[in-house]
């Protein structure tokens, strides 16, 4: 019998409205700091001209986003004042009413329906097998939920509304539709500047399939198909929308202090929740080594800086044994792990799929090696290895591993006892949902999972449950309070980092052997 | 997928729907002196930790019967006593004797919450589950769509998790009673619907079908034979739970006759503040309160109730199949809803639990009455701040309900089982019955919709305050009638033949 009503397209509608309305229930559960942030933008932008937008620091939430996020929030301070006046004022700091909330939480949901739209190009591109197929089981019903509802999607809506939903946009570049994708990223690049931990996949990928119109056969670089032309309009959509962003402020000779406002590099080298990355394990190492250094002698405990990595705050601190490590060491670190991937794409480009291993492996290893990273920022790579594992087998046991462990580490953005059953439901929901669906789509294949993945993510179930119950009923929560974090940091950095070298192993081997896609 | 993954998604999601909505605020939230029935609960949390058993139903100085006496059956007072020790672990302040009326916290209400979905994850959904799973045919994926708009019924998560009641509890119980009468486990079923009785007072309201579908099984086993040794099983283990449940008050038969006096007050008039039964919506037109005396109001009632209830139990206890008794029970509910004395707004829930029953059977009519039972509590709701999760909990269950049980394609005249209607109805030409149908539940929908939206948005003329409430009471009782009579002849148009069966599957 056929699934009842369950057919032709309607099923991504049904997934649409469950996602938006069950954010529309949680509307009133948790104001974090990131509300505070944008009604201050929206005040700045709406109240200041627009040579005091990046001067004004009235509150702390300076303005740290490229100048065309900052015409979008001037866009929208046109539709608050019809709301609630107030919350325009400046100096209304932490001013939070009814009405305030319902039109932050409803632009929330009006840009959700920019991210809905881009899943459904997503699902549209993934290729389907032949034959009736039940819809549950269908790699673009898989992607559609792992996508809309994904639980890192849901928690950052919960605690903040500038997550990027931009991340659908690599899809239009897929579809060959090179220009549309350059000025996409353009925008988005202007919006949310994190995005310049994928540019170079972008910036590459265009210069290699599109400015090089033709390939040799074995599909390595025709030199002489290059096309001056199509690098211009690259170019110009590029630069255009730049300065259509930056013009304003390059006029004004304000662009180092917009620079500094977008880059601090006061901040530190970890966030205040350490992200999993390298440098949550090198931190970790540096601990451990200095309390051995002082059991065993080598090291007087009054040379050692005071312990203040672990203290929660987002400060700049030096590291007591391993050399400490500098903003430019980050990005070496960062440039020289992209290296392989862009080289690759280079050589050879595998088309949209190939395209899309690169922007995630970039994207990663920004997150393993980059300067105050946020553990939001995991979710750049998540998204597209979930278009690759609803249609690879590999990509999907990697994607397991790799989504449950960065979407835990998002758990203790999360902390007061009311939420905690949502997130452990959410949690819960996406993990059995990822779970039984790649099983099923991969059905006969054997298991996705390898024994010792398996025995890893069984151990962060029981890291879980010692954070969240036994830790804060134990003693040692007065004196260790950043004990959870600290171990769900490190516990998780083993599975992103794994992940992560798994994931450059597969590119590195399909370079090997190359497959005409 | 395999079911047991699809089955914990939506239990999941049942669950995140709850929590959700218990993030809003409770009935009498900061409105001293008597607050709401948040504060009633933590009240008999309150007197059965501090009490002795012989006390909890007594007015003494310690027990103050005027604030929120206990006034249900032993077993909710068990239960509030088990909250209470958990309370008493945490923060001793929140049972304190007297000093902890009107405690209110952030904390406390995480903790109240709390105690409601523990005993739905323990009583209700359990229930509700194997109910889909083992009850309902039709394929896997049917018995999990059905599943998933059970939980979702926005009545009940409303009240328990908003409002603030522990209607999981005695509805859970009378569900496995169900459930057990479903498959074959009569004692066992008896039981567990004495502890829903012993738990509400309220379930008497379903006690009728159950009554009537045993015995009329143990007249077909044979009057005197296996049928009279089930009807002795049956007694005994009522008996028994009962014994059990009343144990403590059992020493001394005063007690028991307080407790029952408690439970049973019938000093009151024939209905309070709106309700959408028959009793407040004809006041409109004739001031029964004022016409009657009071004893007279109770035989009217009695009477009314009596009247509406006979047929269905008479046709349960001939013909006493599964089938059938789910109908009388949504007949009988209905039937006491309507009629009976002193009727509440949450009431309407113990109608709309047959009604979910019959969600996989007659979706339309079903998903109809459950918006309208929802609907009809708006006032109520309105007044406890829970204006968003009735819009996004009633949303979704009409969306998603309509989406997954297909209920607008499914509803030729022989699903619908309108057969009869067009016998009854001989006199007037060949309507499609279907079609008006259909178009009756949009405009019902529309009705409500529009309904709700005026009642939030407007402010009612100063000389009709409770415009609002009155209209939205008598939209659902129009409404309640409506599906009252139809379930009434789709019992006695006899079980879905087996043909619609096969082309249902």
């Amino acid at each position: 019998m056929a699934a009842p009503g369950l057919d032709g397209c309607s099923w991504f509608a049904a997934l649409s409205l469950g996602v938006s309305l069950l954010k529309c229930l949680f509307m009133d559960a948790y104001h974090s700091t990131d509300f505070e942030v944008h009604r201050n933008w929206l005040a700045v932008t709406h109240s200041l001209p627009v040579s005091r937008w990046y001067h004004e620091n009235t509150s702390e939430w300076t303005l740290d986003y490229p100048p065309l996020f900052a015409w979008f929030e001037f866009g929208l301070s046109h539709v608050a004042q019809h709301f609630d006046r107030n919350m325009l004022v400046v100096e209304n700091l932490n001013y939070a009413s009814p009405a305030t909330v319902l039109f932050q939480r409803l632009s929330v949901v009006f840009t959700d329906l920019v991210f809905i739209f881009a899943v459904r190009e997503c699902c549209r591109c993934v290729q389907e097998q032949k034959g009736p197929r039940d819809v549950l089981s269908r790699p673009s019903f898989v992607l559609a939920v792992l996508l809309l509802w994904n639980f890192g999607l849901l928690i950052v809506d919960l605690t903040g509304f500038m997550f990027g939903k931009g991340d659908g946009f690599p899809v239009c570049v897929e579809q060959s539709r090179h220009l549309q994708g350059a000025l996409l990223f353009a925008i988005l690049l202007n919006l949310k500047h994190i995005y310049l931990y994928v540019a170079p996949a972008y910036g590459i990928y265009l210069l290699r399939s599109y400015c090089f119109t033709q390939d040799h056969k074995d599909g390595s670089v025709n030199w002489r198909s290059f096309s001056p032309l199509r690098l211009l309009a690259l170019g110009a959509i590029v630069v255009s929308v730049c300065a259509l962003s930056f013009g304003p402020f390059i006029a004004m000779g304000q662009l180092p202090q917009v620079l500094s406002r977008l880059f601090p590099f006061k901040r530190g080298l970890c966030h205040a929740y350490w992200a999993p990355n390298i440098w949550a394990l090198y931190n970790m190492l540096d601990k451990v080594l200095a309390v051995l250094g002082v059991r065993l002698k080598l090291l007087e405990e009054a040379e050692l800086p005071r312990a203040s990595m672990t203290g929660g705050l987002v400060q700049e601190f030096q590291h007591s044994v391993l050399p400490s490590v500098s903003p430019s060491v980050t990005l070496v670190c960062t440039l020289l792990s992209i290296l392989p991937a862009v080289a690759s794409i280079w050589r050879r480009p595998r088309g949209a799929r190939g395209f899309l291993r690169c922007l995630l492996l970039c994207a990663l290893a920004s997150f393993m090696f980059g300067w105050h990273v946020h553990e939001k920022a995991v979710l750049i790579a998540i998204l597209p290895l979930s278009i690759l594992a609803v249609e690879s087998r590999e990509d999907a046991g990697i994607f397991l591993v790799l989504t449950t462990t960065g979407h835990y580490s998002l758990f203790p953005l999360i902390f007061t006892p009311a939420e905690l059953p949502i997130k452990v439901v959410l949690m819960l929901l996406f993990v059995i949902f990822s779970f039984a669906a790649l099983r099923k789509l991969y059905s006969g294949q054997g298991s996705l999972l390898r024994p010792l993945e398996s025995v890893y993510l069984a151990g962060l179930v029981a890291v879980a449950i010692a954070c969240e119950i036994v830790f804060p009923l134990s003693p040692w929560q007065q004196r260790l309070p950043f004990l959870p974090l600290l171990a769900t940091s490190v516990y998780c950095s083993v599975g992103v980092s794994y992940s992560f070298l798994r994931l450059y192993a597969s590119l590195l081997r399909q370079d090997e052997k190359p497959k005409q896609l | 997928m395999q079911t047991w993954s699809l089955v914990s998604i939506c239990v999941l999601l049942g669950v995140v729907v709850r929590w959700g909505v218990s993030l809003n605020s409770y009935s009498g939230a900061g409105k001293p002196p008597m607050f709401g029935d948040y504060e009633a609960q933590r009240h008999w949390q309150e007197v059965t930790y501090n009490l002795p058993v012989q006390e909890w139903y007594f007015n003494t100085t310690e027990n103050d019967l005027n604030y929120w006496g206990l006034d249900y059956p032993p077993l909710t007072a068990y239960h509030s006593l088990i909250c209470a020790y958990v309370a008493k672990m945490i923060n001793p302040e929140w049972v304190e004797l007297h000093r902890s009326r009107g405690y209110e916290s952030p904390a406390h209400k995480l903790f109240m919450r709390a105690t409601v979905l523990v005993a739905d994850l323990l009583i209700y959904i359990p229930a509700v589950v194997l109910y889909c799973l083992y009850l309902t045919d039709g394929s896997s994926k049917k018995k999990v769509s059905t599943l998933f708009c059970f939980l979702l019924y926005p009545g009940l998560i409303l009240i328990d998790y908003g409002h603030f009641q522990y209607n999981g509890v005695s509805l859970g119980f009378a569900l496995w009673g169900v459930l057990a009468l479903g498959l074959g486990w009569d004692a066992l079923g008896s039981m567990a619907f004495c502890l829903a009785l012993n738990y509400k007072q309220m379930e008497l309201y379903h006690a009728l079908p159950f009554f009537c579908y045993l015995l009329g099984k143990c007249i077909k086993l044979g009057p005197m034979g296996r049928g009279f040794f089930l009807l002795v099983r049956i007694a005994s283990t009522v008996l028994v739970t009962f014994a059990l449940c009343w144990l403590p008050f059992l020493s001394d038969p005063s007690e028991a006759l307080q407790v029952v006096r408690r439970i049973f007050p019938v000093a009151r008039g024939l209905f309070e503040d709106k309700v959408a039964n028959t009793w407040c919506s004809l006041n409109i037109l004739i001031k029964i309160r004022s016409i009657l005396s009071s004893d007279s109001q109770i035989y009217l009632s009695t009477a009314c109730t009596l009247l509406a209830v006979l047929p269905s139990s008479v046709k349960l206890l001939t013909k006493p199949t599964f089938w059938q008794f789910k109908l009388a029970l949504a007949n009988s509910a209905l039937a006491f809803f309507l009629f009976s004395y002193q009727v509440h707004e949450k009431s309407i829930l113990l109608a709309a639990l047959p009604v979910c029953l019959l969600l996989n059977d007659l979706p339309l009519v079903a998903i109809w009455f459950l918006l309208t039972s929802t609907f009809s509590m708006l006032p109520l709701l309105l007044k406890d701040g829970l204006l968003v999760p009735y819009v996004v909990t009633s949303l979704a269950f009409l969306f998603f309900s309509l989406y997954l049980l297909s209920a607008l394609e499914h509803c030729s005249e022989e699903e619908l089982r309108l057969g009869a209607y067009h016998k009854m109805l001989f006199f007037l030409p060949k309507l499609d019955l279907a079609c008006i149908t259909r178009w009756k539940f949009y405009i019902g929908v529309a009705a409500m919709a529009g309904l709700s939206a005026v009642s939030v948005a407007l402010v009612p003329p100063p000389h009709l305050p409770d415009l609002f409430p009155v209209l939205v009471s008598t939209t659902a009782f129009l409404q309640f009638l409506g599906t009252f009579l139809y379930f009434n002849i789709v019992q006695f148009s006899g079980p879905p033949s087996r043909k619609t069966q096969k082309k249902n599957n």
